[in-house]
Formats: structure tokens, C-alpha cells, sequence
């Protein structure tokens, strides 16, 4: 990608990669039949870094205001704001991390900058052939102008009627209504703002509706999904809370599975893929030795060997050999370490990799070998904690 | 005068019996006036200006630096143990307490006395304190900066003169990346919680930009091991049981700092958010630790939620272990209840302790370090007056102001059903005392 760009095309082949990603899962016409739906909702992908946003529906970029690039490659943190209630941000956030489904009422911010409540109802989405959730669809209901009541004896129902033509606009007299012409300043206040049975109902609905379309066109691109995990996730799968963890490193880096013939890489980072030039799909399940070539000296590899062997961290130098354009060799400043899990036994390996030519230390920066180690560091946190999540 | 007995845990590799100590000319590059010139470790400024709005996720510098500094040290074998070698899990329940089996953290050594009826204690020169840490213990300084930008100054001198704030490494890891930030640790102030300091507290859990990266403060007679000024932190990426708890408003001050209540949790707890700037609500939390410590009431806090969220615990454990009023069987576990165990994550030493560790377990031991509901009623009420700040319990038809009422008891039956007070944006619902 040529520097010379304009940011806007950018981020316009940006959005197209996403969407890219989104589009090789299902079979062709997937975005209009999801486009067809009335609802508000957002499809994410935790498999790629930042875990953002790769489909938003016109029901949501209306009710946000905001245009489809402007939504695409966000992540859904963007439309909360300074009032949003820290508690639900975490609700959220740990049905991530469990691979579970969450239904929270929470503050969002429009394009505008003005606030609404709304019932966030999230549901992960798991791939039939291998277990691990492979998307989230977040359906968004906006809640109407109801606070939170102690012990109010009125039920649901009876405000529901009220409730519709408070949303209309007129000014409805009631005892425990409130007009929809409420300060702004007012909505962010609100401790909590309680969606009703019906909006709840219509969360849930709204969701059916998004996972039978996936369901429906996954099935005719023969790679099914569905709204339950129909099989333990396979052994060399990571799970999705960890590889939104791993993410979360923006230096290069592969996680590979002594445990599997062969050893091979089970994780890789973007940065990765761009230092050595391939895609992810070429990498992953392969063995590291396609990075070395004709030059490349073996006594090295077998010191790497031996360190492995002996569950030992080591450093090395080793002459690699990339899949860019340019087929180009490096020298590679490589960091290997084993890791553990939960357990407290080693669970994969992290290689590290830097460019020996990237070694100048600028003066306000980490230095490299400090650079690489935290990513060793951050990993280990990842996977400690990945393998802790509660059945 | 009370006191227990107890295994301190071992901060650092220098770190000795009470009674054996050197202090001159010790040859071990510590930061005494021995060793301190020439010494030299990275810098990391900070900003001075509040980080508002909602965090970049990737990887912050200073996590980076804390990481990667760390693991350095744990490449070194610095600490006494791989922490990443105990077994670890979550204890099945409605609140997801964590276990870890670490048989190595606590010494098999005598059982030391520690005072526990003195939340205030003068620094005592000749004991075990941050001083004396070897060099390659430290990782960093660090410091609120003067501008707006994060400064990084990979080698900075270690400078008296700049009262140095500085981040350790903890030898007998919780949890990995365990390290201790000791504001002005020349000044070699007694662990006491002061207005700058809780500051630069916050100002590190804000630039971790990590919610799973918290601060914590032991009290004296809350299990602080070290009377030198100090703050714990690790990373555990899940959420703490304290931080899942439901909470239930009291007061906003007046400059916007919502104080809770913790709903249902073993230790009554007050949280702390919110406040027009970091500073704030850093000052709020601030009075109120002042106020419990010249009430001699020890407590611990947590710092979550980048900053953001402020848990204060006030509790009287040590206190019932003194007077023997701690059952046995919890005792047993000797698992002191400081500010990570109240939190939710319990290190057990023996392997049944762990095999057996439950929900139930976990509650009852917590319990025992809980104020009862009269006594943290009585507390609240020294703390709002600390912090000029008056609650008011309401009822669904009137107003019931709360009697401070110092011989003990409110004999005030709350009528609460759900929600407390009716919170209503505009009213701020705290009375200025002047």
C-alpha cells in the first residue's frame, strides 16, 4: 500500500478487508439478506485484531447516525462515552471473555454526541465443524423514557401503552411517566434505566432472526453455524477470549503447540504476517522452519531445538527468509519461551520475532529487548488467564 | 496493646529477619546513601491532564514497560518462585472467587509479631524498608508529569533531590507482573495514605490502561507487611468478585464523587467513582483513609477499573485474631485477609485448603474480616463528616436523615425495598456542611 494514499482510501480498503473476512464465511448475498432485517444490530469478529465491528445494519447506523465506514472496524467501545455505566461496560466485556451471551441496558452515544438508553442483548456465534465462537451479533433496542422504580406495583404491560404515545412526542400526564422531552443532561444520569419486558422480547427476537440468517447462508456455504457449541472446541483452536487477548499485541509474534506433531504455530500476529510477507492461512498449523532457507545455519536451529527440549527461554539470531515481494532475507533477533497455563504446566511456546536491523534505540522508546520481552510478558497473562474461564 | 503472630511475606530478596540488619557500607547496590550514587533506571512521566473518555486497547506503553521490565527480571530468576507454575482456577459460583495453590509464598520460618492495634506508626529506620531493595528489584521511576505528553527517559539518574517514586518487583508473586510502586521512597514515608500519593496511584492504574491491572493498599492492621509507603499491583485478567458486586449509591459529593455501597458481598465496602477530574476523586478517597486511620480504623483499598473505580474496605480482622475471636478452622488456612484476598483471589498454601476451596470457604473467611452492619454504619458517618458530606436515607414518601449518633447504634430501621434513594440527575443529594 503505496504511502502516497489518501487516508480516506485507506480506510476505505480497510473496511473492504473486514468486510472481506466477514464475506468468505457465508455464501454470496448474505449482506442484503441481512440488510433486509428492521432491526438495529452489529456483527463482530474476535479473530481480528481489536475486535471490531465487520457488519453493521442500516437499523443501527440510522439509530447511531453514523455512515457504514465510519461504523466498520470499530470496536464497540466507540459508542460508549463518559456516562456510560462502568458495571455494564464490564457485564459486556466478560461475556466476551466466557463466550457467553449478555442482555444489559446500557448508555450509548450517537454520532451527535447525544446520549440513549438502550438493551443491549449479545450473542455469540460458534462454527459447527470446530466448536469456537467465530462471531458476536449485539442487537441494540432503544429503551423509552422509563427510569428505574422502587418498588413500583404497576406491571409492565400497563406502561406499555403509555409508553407509546410518550415515544410519539406528547406530553402523557401520567403519575410515574416521564415526557420523552427529557433534558439530555438528565438521560446521563440516570443510575439505570430499566428496558421492559416487551423491549426485552424484542431483543430476542431481533437476535433469532440475525442467527437464522447465518445460520441459512452458512449452511448453503457448507461451513455451518449456530447460536450453541455443538462440539468441544478442538485442541488447537484457541478460544476467542484469547486470541481478542493476543490482539491486543501489536509486535510479531507466533504461539506454537508442543503438543501437536510437528509443533506447529497456532497463533500469529499481524505484524507477523507482515514481516514475513504471508497470509495467516498459509502460517498457521505449519511448523516455523518454512522461515528458514539455503543459508540459514542449522547449528542455531539446534541450539532452538535443544532449548525447546528443555522447556528453556533462549535468544538466538537467525537468518530468515520472507514471502515478500521482494522474497527479501532478514536477520531475525528471535525470542523463544514456554509458556504456561492455569494448570501451571507449559501450554504453548511464544516466538518472538524482531528485525535485527530494527535495533536503533530512539531515545524515547523502549528499548527493543524490553520491547520483545513484554511481549512474552503479555502473553503469559493471556494465557494464564484464558485457561481460567468458568464452565 | 494487640498483637498476632504471623509469616511475613518476603517483598524482597534483601529482605531479612527483623532482628539482623546492617545499614552501613553494604555492598548490595541498594538505594541507601551507601549505594545510591550512580544509580540509574528508566523514567516514565506521566501526563499531568486527566484521561477521559474511553481507552485505546491496544498494548499501553506502560504496560509495556512493566511487562517487559518483569520478565526480565523472571528470565534473571529474581523472584523466589514461577508463579505461572501454580495451579490456578476459579472457584465455581455466583461470584467467581480465584484460588491459587502457591505452597512457595509464605516461608517456613517462626511467625513474627506484628502490632495490630496501630494504624499509625512511625517509620522505623532499622526494619526491612524500600531502601534497602537491591537495585535490579527496581524497574522504574515514576512520576506525574509536568507536561501533557507521556515522557520516557529510557536512563535517568536517581536523583534525592526529585523525591524519586519508583515500581519494584514483588520477589513472592500473587499473580505475574506483581510489583509495588513506593512513592518518594528516599523520603521514606510510614504506610500511611497521603493525598499525592493516592494521586500517583491513580495516575499509574490510568496509564496502564488495563482494567485487569489494579492497585491495592494494605493499612497497618490490615496486613501490610512493610511500615514504607507502598502500593501493590499485577495482572489477573478476569474480574475480581469485589469489582462483580452489586452496589447500591449513597451520596454524590459536591464535586461529583458517587459513593456506594457494596450489596451482598462478604466485606461491607464502600466504592468510589466518578468527579469532575482524577484529582477528585483521589482527594475524596483521600479524606476518607485520613479519617480512618486517625480513627485507628484499618482498612485496605482497591484501585480498579483503570482509575476510575476506588474500593475502600475498612475491617477488623487482625483485630478478632488478636482477641481470639477467629474460628479455628479459618485460622487454619492462615490466610491473612488483606486487600487481594478481600478482592476476591485467595493464595492457599496447603494443596486441601485448595482442593476443597469453595464459595462458602471463601465467604466465611471474608466474613470474619467485615465490620458488622452498626459498626460500618458508625464508620460511614465519620467518613461523611470528613468529607463534608451529609446522607440522607429517604423514604418513598419523606426524608429520614440519618442521626450521627457516636455511642453506636442507628437505631433507624431503613425502609429501603430496592433502590435506595430515588436518583433523580439534578438533585445532587448531598448536603455542604459549612
Amino acid at each position: 500500500m503505496s504511502i502516497t494514499q489518501s487516508s480516506a482510501s485507506l480506510f476505505t480498503t480497510a473496511t473492504e478487508e473486514k468486510e472481506g473476512a466477514f464475506n468468505a464465511r457465508y455464501s454470496l448475498w448474505i449482506k442484503e439478506a441481512l440488510d433486509e432485517l428492521p432491526h438495529s444490530f452489529t456483527i463482530t469478529d474476535p479473530f481480528i485484531s481489536g475486535h471490531p465491528i465487520v457488519f453493521a445494519s442500516p437499523g443501527f447506523l440510522k439509530m447511531t447516525g453514523y455512515s457504514r465506514e465510519e461504523v466498520i472496524g470499530r470496536n464497540g467501545r466507540a459508542f460508549q462515552g463518559p456516562k456510560t455505566n462502568r458495571r455494564s461496560i464490564m457485564e459486556i466485556r466478560e461475556a466476551i471473555r466466557e463466550e457467553r451471551s449478555v442482555q444489559v441496558s446500557i448508555l450509548n452515544y450517537r454520532k451527535s454526541g447525544s446520549p440513549f438508553w438502550m438493551l443491549f442483548h449479545m450473542i455469540p456465534v460458534f462454527g459447527n465443524g470446530d466448536g469456537r465462537v467465530i462471531h458476536f451479533v449485539a442487537v441494540q433496542v432503544p429503551i423509552s423514557g422509563q427510569k428505574m422504580r422502587n418498588g413500583s406495583g404497576c406491571s409492565e404491560l400497563v406502561f406499555g401503552s403509555c409508553r407509546r404515545e410518550v415515544c410519539l412526542g406528547s406530553y402523557v400526564h401520567q403519575e410515574r411517566a416521564l415526557p420523552v422531552e427529557c433534558d439530555e443532561q438528565e438521560l446521563e444520569n440516570w443510575e439505570h434505566c430499566e428496558a421492559s419486558e416487551s423491549e426485552k422480547l424484542k431483543s430476542a427476537e431481533a437476535v433469532g432472526n440475525v442467527l437464522s440468517v447465518l445460520t441459512r447462508y452458512s449452511e448453503f456455504a457448507g461451513r455451518l453455524v449456530c447460536g450453541k457449541r455443538s462440539c468441544l472446541r478442538v485442541a488447537d483452536c484457541l478460544s476467542s477470549s484469547l486470541v481478542i487477548s493476543l490482539g491486543r499485541i501489536k509486535q510479531s509474534f507466533v504461539l506454537t503447540n508442543p503438543y501437536l506433531p510437528d509443533m506447529p504455530i497456532v497463533y500469529a500476529s499481524d505484524a507477523f504476517l507482515t514481516l514475513t510477507g504471508y497470509k495467516r492461512h498459509e502460517v498457521l498449523g505449519q511448523n516455523c522452519r518454512f522461515l528458514s532457507g539455503v543459508d540459514t545455519d542449522s547449528s542455531v536451529l539446534y541450539e532452538m531445538k535443544e532449548c525447546i527440549l528443555k522447556g528453556q527461554p533462549c535468544t538466538v539470531q537467525i537468518l530468515n527468509y520472507s514471502n515478500r515481494k521482494d522474497k527479501s532475507t532478514f536477520w531475525n533477533l528471535l525470542h523463544i519461551s514456554p509458556v504456561r497455563n492455569a494448570s501451571g504446566k507449559t501450554a504453548y511456546f511464544v516466538g518472538v520475532q524482531m528485525e535485527a536491523s530494527c535495533k536503533d534505540i530512539e531515545s524515547k522508546e523502549l528499548r527493543p529487548e524490553t520491547r520483545q520481552l513484554s511481549v512474552v510478558g503479555a502473553v503469559r497473562v493471556a494465557v494464564r488467564s484464558s485457561f481460567m474461564v468458568t464452565c | 496493646m494487640l498483637k498476632i503472630k504471623r509469616v511475613p511475606t518476603v517483598v524482597s530478596n534483601y529482605q531479612k529477619d527483623e532482628s539482623a540488619d546492617e545499614s552501613v557500607g553494604c555492598g548490595r547496590n541498594c538505594l541507601g546513601a551507601c549505594c545510591i550514587n550512580g544509580a540509574r533506571l528508566p523514567l516514565y512521566a506521566c501526563k499531568k491532564l486527566d484521561k477521559s473518555g474511553v481507552g485505546e486497547k491496544p498494548v499501553a506503553f506502560l504496560e509495556s514497560l512493566v511487562l517487559g521490565e518483569w520478565e526480565d527480571r523472571f528470565q534473571r530468576g529474581l523472584f523466589r518462585y514461577d508463579v505461572t507454575a501454580c495451579e490456578t482456577k476459579v472457584i465455581p459460583g455466583k461470584y467467581g472467587f480465584v484460588a491459587q495453590l502457591n505452597e512457595g509464598r509464605h516461608l517456613k520460618k517462626r511467625p513474627t509479631e506484628f502490632r495490630v492495634d496501630k494504624v499509625l506508626q512511625s517509620f522505623d529506620g532499622n526494619k526491612f524498608n524500600f531502601t534497602k531493595v537491591g537495585q535490579e528489584e527496581l524497574l522504574f521511576q515514576f512520576e506525574a508529569g509536568e507536561d501533557g505528553e507521556v515522557q520516557f527517559f529510557p536512563c535517568m539518574p536517581l536523583d534525592a533531590e526529585n523525591s524519586p517514586s519508583v515500581v519494584a518487583i514483588n520477589v513472592s508473586p500473587i499473580e505475574y507482573g506483581h510489583v509495588l510502586l513506593i512513592p518518594r521512597v528516599l523520603d521514606c514515608l510510614p504506610q500511611r495514605i497521603d493525598h499525592k500519593s493516592l494521586l500517583l496511584a491513580l495516575h499509574m492504574a490510568a496509564e496502564a490502561a488495563n482494567p485487569y491491572f489494579r492497585l491495592g493498599y494494605n493499612s497497618l492492621g490490615a496486613f501490610a507487611t512493610i511500615n514504607h509507603l507502598h502500593f501493590q499491583a499485577y495482572y489477573l485478567a478476569m474480574p475480581f468478585p469485589l469489582e462483580k458486586a452489586p452496589s447500591k449509591k449513597m451520596v454524590t459529593t459536591a464535586s461529583g464523587v458517587k459513593i456506594s455501597e457494596l450489596l451482598s458481598y462478604p466485606v461491607r465496602s464502600l466504592l468510589f467513582e466518578g468527579g469532575s477530574s482524577m484529582q477528585d476523586l483521589s482527594d475524596t478517597v483521600s479524606d476518607a483513609c485520613v479519617c480512618l486511620q486517625n480513627n485507628n480504623i484499618p482498612f485496605n483499598i482497591l484501585i480498579a477499573d483503570c482509575g476510575r473505580q476506588i474500593f475502600l474496605m475498612p475491617q477488623c480482622y487482625a483485630e478478632k485474631q488478636a482477641l481470639g475471636e477467629v474460628s479455628p478452622e479459618v485460622l487454619e488456612t492462615q490466610v491473612n485477609p488483606a486487600v487481594w484476598e478481600i478482592s476476591g483471589h485467595m493464595v492457599l498454601k496447603r494443596k486441601e485448603d485448595y482442593e476443597g476451596a469453595s464459595e462458602e470457604n471463601a465467604w466465611r473467611l471474608l466474613a470474619e474480616a467485615s465490620l458488622s452492619e452498626e459498626r460500618f454504619k458508625e464508620v460511614n458517618a465519620l467518613i461523611f463528616e470528613a468529607i463534608g458530606c451529609s446522607y440522607q436515607e429517604e423514604e418513598l414518601e419523606g426524608t429520614v436523615v440519618e442521626q450521627d449518633n457516636p455511642s453506636g447504634s442507628v437505631n433507624q430501621k431503613s425502609n429501603r425495598t430496592h433502590g435506595g434513594p430515588i436518583t433523580n440527575g439534578t438533585a445532587s443529594e448531598c448536603l455542604v456542611l459549612q
